[in-house]
């Protein structure tokens, strides 16, 4: 079956013509068609756009052109301006927003002849762990449809876990691709800082927000990266340095690696949980890793700095929706002010206005140096502690989320109990670290991953110990029931 | 230390947010209890360590020459905007 088939395995049948790229997308198409409507996964379908597409990469592999995404569809979150289609950020601000550009990625994806589906459904403006507080409805977890997918990225996860696409574009500021790539059974990858453009990717927190990828494994993940991943002179935080063959090590063997078992994070960890990341140790010990201990003390202030530090970035970068330019704006405004405080009231939705408010207090005079200051301190602490891990291992590892996927409605209303879902994956952002979650059991029948950070620029030894992982273990080739 | 209905009042006009009357009360508690949570951080020793903006260690702002290097895409860009005249944003009376 196509949907079954790797980014690779596609490319291949592409290359001998047993299918075409049209084909391909229609096959993806009627999956949408069928099996979407109970996720709820996607907000805008492009199906013309994509069969244009699919032709014109036919045309170019008829004319002798070769690549390893040409003609292979995808979908992209909805916080990438793609252009002349709607980039709606999940949100009511934007649903009348038509991105006049395409995102660096976009354009760099189109570039290697991919073929766009859909954008994929979201917390409103990345702000979120479920997938819940998206202006279109809730995303369900395919795994089971009463519980939630993770967030911020709930529809990318959820698509690729039902192989509505071979694979989908994602963003992570606190853990928006990690978290929901493990309640989703799916692998994620969250670039270092910098090493993906955020060009045209609609800002949340500028220091943090990195995109990145969801595959079903390392070795497509690693293929759609090296696409995705260089410098851009259009983003001023963007890196120039050299971007590895990551497919080219993914077999590289692990004899010597060191992995770090990140103490604060097996301290008080759920039995189960614990016992699939011992699984994989033992998987890894018996590939030639060594195992050590190491502890980040600073590592449990990470949730309270970050949700001082994203707030803070937050209510700056949301302070262009104003109903003026674009986006929402309030009926019959009666003067400036009115124009802003109501399309803004209106046009955001409860966790958004939370997060700006709570940035807009901790930036406030007489609480920055208590709050801001203090957080940017700390984040220094945190960073550092990382460095000296780094001095001692190559690689961290330790679970992504505390739990299983919860049930839809279990958290929402409560902010600080649906925060600390990030409580594992919050550290990797404050530091601009890679990190990459991969599928390793199930829970209560529910997928689990676990995480392995890196230092800076190390994408290939990640994604090497996440395929040689995926080489011994099938976890990653499990499919929900109905998503087979 | 929680906050009050009167700090969050202040704080959404500074945002530019309007609350309605119903929401207040809700936002009051989220907002306190997420305050309350972030104060956990005012007994982190932090001693003299330099506040960290951004991951990029050693990184400035890049710098390029002063030349055009965009073409005008005026109409394209404005294609978005609620009230547009004369290729201006319409916007109530600011100055009486």
């Amino acid at each position: 079956m196509l949907h079954t088939l790797s980014i690779d395995e596609l490319r291949q049948r592409l290359d001998s013509r047993q299918i075409s790229s049209v084909e391909i997308t229609r096959h993806f198409l009627a999956r949408i068609e069928r099996l979407n409507p109970a996720l709820n996964a996607l907000i805008t379908l492009t199906a013309e756009e994509a069969l244009a597409a699919a032709a014109a990469a036919d045309s170019r592999r008829a004319a002798g052109e070769k690549g390893p995404l040409l003609g292979i569809p995808l979908i992209h979150k909805d916080i990438f301006c793609t252009d002349g289609v709607r980039t709606s950020c999940g949100s009511r601000m934007l649903d009348n927003f038509i991105a006049p550009y395409d995102a660096t990625i976009v354009a760099r994806l189109k570039e290697a002849g991919t073929v766009m589906l859909a954008k994929a459904n979201m917390d409103e403006f990345a702000m979120g762990s479920s997938n819940e507080t998206s202006y279109y409805g809730p995303v369900k977890n395919p795994w089971d449809t009463t519980k939630v997918p993770g967030g911020s990225s709930g529809g990318s996860a959820a698509a690729t876990a039902a192989r509505l696409a071979p694979f989908a574009t994602g963003t992570d500021t606190g853990g928006s691709i990690r978290q929901p790539a493990a309640l989703t059974g799916v692998t994620g990858i969250k670039p270092t800082y910098g090493r993906v453009s955020r060009y045209g990717m609609v800002a949340f927190a500028s220091s943090l927000d990195q995109a990145g990828v969801f595959a079903r494994s390392a070795a497509d993940a690693a293929i759609v990266l090296q696409a995705m991943a260089g410098f851009d002179p259009r983003d001023s935080t963007s890196v120039d340095a050299p971007v590895p063959d990551y497919s080219a090590t993914l077999n590289a063997p692990l004899g010597g690696l060191k992995i770090g078992l990140l103490r604060e994070f097996f301290d008080g960890l759920e039995a189960r949980n614990s016992a699939l990341i011992h699984d994989a140790l033992k998987t890894y010990r018996r590939l030639g890793a060594e195992t050590v201990e190491v502890s980040l003390p600073h590592l449990p202030l990470s949730v309270p700095t970050y949700y001082v530090v994203a707030p803070a970035e937050c209510s700056s970068n949301l302070s262009r929706f104003d109903g003026v330019r674009f986006g929402y704006r309030c009926d019959s405004p009666k003067d400036l002010f009115d124009l802003y405080t109501r399309s803004r009231g209106e046009g955001f939705g409860a966790e958004v206005k939370r997060r700006i408010m709570t940035g807009t207090y901790v930036l406030s005079a007489g609480y920055f140096d208590a709050y801001y200051l203090k957080a940017q301190k700390v984040r220094r602490l945190i960073t550092d502690d990382f460095r000296a891990a780094f001095a001692r291992v190559d690689l961290l590892i330790g679970p992504t989320t505390p739990t299983p996927a919860f049930a839809i409605g279990a958290k929402i209303n409560d902010p600080v109990t649906m925060y600390l879902n990030d409580i594992y994956t919050i550290g990797a952002n404050l530091a601009g670290l890679p990190g990459v979650s991969l599928p390793c059991g199930f829970v209560d029948e529910l997928p689990m991953g676990l995480q392995l950070i890196g230092p800076h620029f190390s994408e290939a030894k990640l994604l090497n110990a996440a395929h040689q992982l995926q080489q011994a273990t099938d976890w990653h080739r499990r499919s929900p029931r109905g998503y087979e | 230390m929680s906050l009050t209905r009167q700090d969050v009042e202040k704080i959404a006009q500074l945002a530019r947010l309007s609350i309605t009357e119903q929401e207040m009360p809700v936002y009051v508690t989220s907002l306190s209890s997420i305050v309350d949570f972030v104060d956990e951080l005012s007994r982190a020793q932090t001693g003299d360590v330099e506040p960290m903006a951004h991951p990029l260690d050693g990184q400035s702002q890049r710098l390029r020459a002063d030349v055009v290097s965009e073409g005008d895409n005026h109409e394209k860009y404005q294609s978005n905007a609620p009230a547009v005249q004369a290729g201006l944003y319409v916007v109530p009376r600011v100055i009486d």
